[in-house]
């Protein structure tokens, strides 16, 4: 009946590294022995309860085959992304885009309308307060990881869920990055190594230079929109056309059984990793149906998944100006590096043996983690030098892109341009800025619009209006402008092409407002009084025991004492108190526990002496 | 040079790139905005502003060529896109053979792969040369070593992107 002291006197508030992921999700903390997990998965799963609450994680995972309806996954593939970038997107997964979905896509989950930030911005405050309870303290910044390959609008639209979440995200962390990092690979002082990472919806690659403590990305590549769903897909696709063909029947409208039968898929597909053969088995209602997949068969239709991620490893490890020679270690990353045909491919290519010692689903946690732990201080001999994974450019005349900062950079790094004006009296210069590596505006992804206004009018070309574009050590574009001729901050107006304006995110803020550290007061209330009920039972009980009657007058005392005392501390909104008069009536019945467990032992024993 | 300020170093064109990294490397752990996530907002900027500029001092100084590339433009001379005269000849008839192995006529492929072997040979030369002038310059600061070195760079930049491009034709057939 003891319970766990927890020491609320911490000194820092805690920062904690999130793996923010396709399927699923995790939360870890740097402790003084390295970075631990805080707690189990969390599925980056979503979804609206008949009474219009909203609930993430294992329970809302439960949901989607109950009410798909209301229910959403892989949200991660529309963050940072617009109507038109989904269309092959939608063919694949049930999302349901609601109406005027343009430049933010908007899902309907049940009654409720929301963006993709706010919906992951759910299953961040689910790890939030699972971090919240491990730890016993209000958490309040994170670092969170992203694909490598993910662009400006896919980060920035991360960090606004984190904002909504009520999180002030310290940093954004590549994936492969923060695996080099958790992988502790610093230990070989100098050396180069690859980060092979297929997860659950995207691909990256990721090559860096170690030298003493300091983590240098050379180069990376990638993919994000390659992962385990597609497998999903692949297999769900056969199991519906083999339905279609047994049961006579098209069920693919069938949004609870098709989420029953990707489940069974996807343990079909984890099975497969470790055993020759497994069975997709489905059961709905009194319908059954039954189809083995061999690895022979599932080596098919993986291979071109696979082979997609070879392209983005040749290029990186050219563009990282080294050579497969050159690379030391090869370590893989995600949950997809289980399956032997990804392993062996990889191990082709780099010539190497995959280093797979660590759990591919908690290593990028692990590495936030140890970010954080940079960011906090705590870790001082570690230093991540990342890069952009994009090139950054404006538009210019004919529809072309002149590049400003190239791709794979080091970050933050910057670039500045001067602008004028193209007529007399001009007070207005547009400036459209993007990001890839194709010569045409129309091949690039826009990133934003930004409005040079209240310009001086003067005769053209006399203006003189020096912009600055810098990309953070998030990998997020930052513009400032300034008027040489008055040295004064230039004015303008920024239109972002996809996700939220600042604007938005405020309201959203505003709108979901847990005053984070109230909710946590509450919470600590309600589990102070669950494990005080706990501890009252059990003590009511074992008062009806032979041992109670034989303590002392004032043992007895003591623990009656003890309990009225917690029973009056229940119903305050003190989880201290509470905790107090529970640890209290802890110490009461300290010698009465043990004397009901001697009893327990003994009578063991003697069971084992009859059964001897 | 701001570049060079950065990295503590003197404006000079020959460099030794071990210190080159070692500067970079301690000046990170010292400037990057991880070491100041606490700190207050000016701060934080600062920083960050440091840091950009640190990297991109890095990547322009790291390299011979971009190094040199740097110190030319900040001594006003601009490098030109067009081809070194004494080039012209052998450019005409190296894009006659691009044409016709693009075309599928694989007898140019030998003249395209003697054609670039010669080439890399030049770049080789170049860099040999652009090290010369390099400790030339940083002993005495001579306007005409400058102009060596942008003629040069211009004839290396022209022929770097020659070999590149015969590369990709040799690759792009060669797979057919």
């Amino acid at each position: 009946m003891s319970t766990l002291q927890i020491d609320f006197g911490h000194a820092k508030p805690r920062i904690v590294g999130i793996d923010l992921g396709t399927t699923n999700s995790l939360v870890a903390v740097m402790d003084l022995t390295g970075p631990r997990i805080l707690s189990g998965i969390v599925p980056s799963v979503v979804s609206v309860t008949s009474s219009g609450e909203v609930i993430a994680g294992s329970e809302a995972r439960e949901m989607l085959i109950t009410h798909p309806e209301r229910t959403v996954y892989s949200v991660k593939r529309l963050m940072g992304r617009g109507m038109a970038d989904v269309q092959d997107e939608l063919k694949l997964f049930p999302f349901r885009i609601a109406e005027n979905s343009e430049s933010v896509l908007k899902l309907q989950l049940g009654d409720k309308v929301m963006t993709p930030p706010e919906i992951s911005a759910h299953v961040l405050r689910k790890l939030k307060e699972d971090a919240e309870d491990v730890l016993g303290a209000p958490v309040t910044q994170a670092v969170i990881t992203v694909p490598a390959y993910f662009n400006d609008a896919q980060r920035q639209a991360t960090k606004d869920a984190g904002r909504i979440a009520g999180l002030d995200v310290l940093r954004l962390v590549n994936e492969p990055t923060a695996a080099a990092l958790a992988y502790g690979l610093d230990k070989r002082k100098e050396g180069i190594v690859a980060v092979y990472d297929l997860g659950g919806g995207t691909f990256d690659i990721s090559i860096l230079r170690l030298h003493d403590g300091i983590f240098e990305v050379l180069a990376t590549s990638g993919d994000t929109h390659l992962g385990g769903d597609d497998i999903d897909n692949l297999l769900l696709q056969i199991a519906l056309e083999d339905i279609q063909s047994e049961w006579g029947e098209n069920v693919s409208d069938n949004a609870g059984l098709v989420q029953l039968l990707r489940r069974a898929v996807i343990q079909a597909k984890e099975a497969l990793s470790f055993a020759p053969s497994a069975w997709i088995d489905l059961e709905y209602g009194p319908r059954k149906y039954q189809r083995e997949i061999d690895v022979q068969l599932f080596n098919r239709l993986i291979e071109p998944i696979v082979e997609r991620t070879l392209g983005p490893c040749r290029s990186c490890i050219k563009d990282a100006g080294v050579t497969v020679e050159q690379l030391n270690e090869v370590v893989m990353v995600g949950g997809l590096t289980r399956i032997p045909l990804v392993r062996s491919a990889v191990e082709r290519l780099f010539r190497k043996r995959p280093h797979t010692e660590l759990n591919p689903d908690e290593v990028v946690a692990l590495g936030a983690a140890v970010q954080a732990g940079i960011l906090g201080g705590e870790v001082a001999d570690k230093l991540l030098l990342d890069v952009t994974p994009l090139s950054l450019g404006i538009e210019t005349m004919g529809g072309l892109m002149s590049k400003l900062i190239h791709r794979n950079s080091t970050i933050p790094a910057s670039a500045t341009e001067l602008f004028t004006t193209a007529v007399d009296g001009q007070t207005n210069v547009l400036i459209h800025v993007l990001q890839g590596e194709r010569e045409l505006v129309k091949d690039c992804r826009s990133l934003a619009r930004f409005d040079l206004k209240e310009i001086e009018p003067m005769i053209a070309g006399m203006a003189r209006i020096q912009v600055r574009f810098l990309i953070d050590a998030n990998g997020i574009l930052n513009v400032t402008a300034k008027d040489l001729r008055s040295g004064k901050e230039q004015s303008m107006d920024v239109k972002p092409s996809y996700g939220l304006t600042d604007d938005q995110v405020e309201a959203m803020i505003l709108e979901s407002y847990d005053k984070a550290e109230e909710d946590f007061k509450e919470r600590q209330v309600r589990e102070a009084r669950v494990e005080a009920d706990a501890i009252l039972g059990a003590t009511d009980k074992a008062r009806e025991d032979d041992a109670y009657q034989a303590l002392s007058e004032e043992d007895r005392a003591a623990i009656d004492r003890a309990m009225n005392e917690l029973r009056l501390a229940y119903h305050s909104d003190d989880h201290l108190l509470i905790r107090n008069q529970i640890e209290k009536l802890n110490q009461a019945t300290m010698s009465l526990a043990e004397a009901i467990m001697n009893e327990a032992v003994g009578k063991a024993l003697k069971g084992t002496n009859i059964n001897a | 040079m701001k570049f060079y300020d950065a990295l503590g170093l003197e404006p000079k064109l020959a460099l030794d790139s071990d210190d080159v990294k070692k500067r970079f490397y301690d000046r990170s752990r010292q400037w990057h905005p991880d070491r100041f996530s606490r700190a207050s907002s000016e701060e934080k900027q600062r920083s960050e502003e440091m840091t950009a500029v640190l990297n991109d001092a890095f990547r322009a100084l790291r390299d011979p060529v971009t190094r040199a590339e740097y110190f030319l433009r900040e001594s006003g001379l601009e490098l030109s896109k067009d081809a070194p005269p004494e080039l012209l000849e052998e450019v005409f008839d190296l894009n006659m053979a691009l044409e016709e192995l693009r075309g599928g006529d694989e007898s140019a492929r030998p003249q395209l792969a003697a054609a670039q072997e010669r080439f890399t040979g030049m770049l080789g030369d170049a860099d040999a040369s652009l090290a010369e002038y390099f400790t030339n310059y940083d002993e005495k600061p001579d306007r005409a070593v400058l102009d060596e070195i942008h003629a040069t760079l211009n004839r290396r930049r022209y022929v770097s992107n020659l070999v590149r491009e015969v590369e990709k034709e040799l690759n792009v057939h060669s797979a057919n």
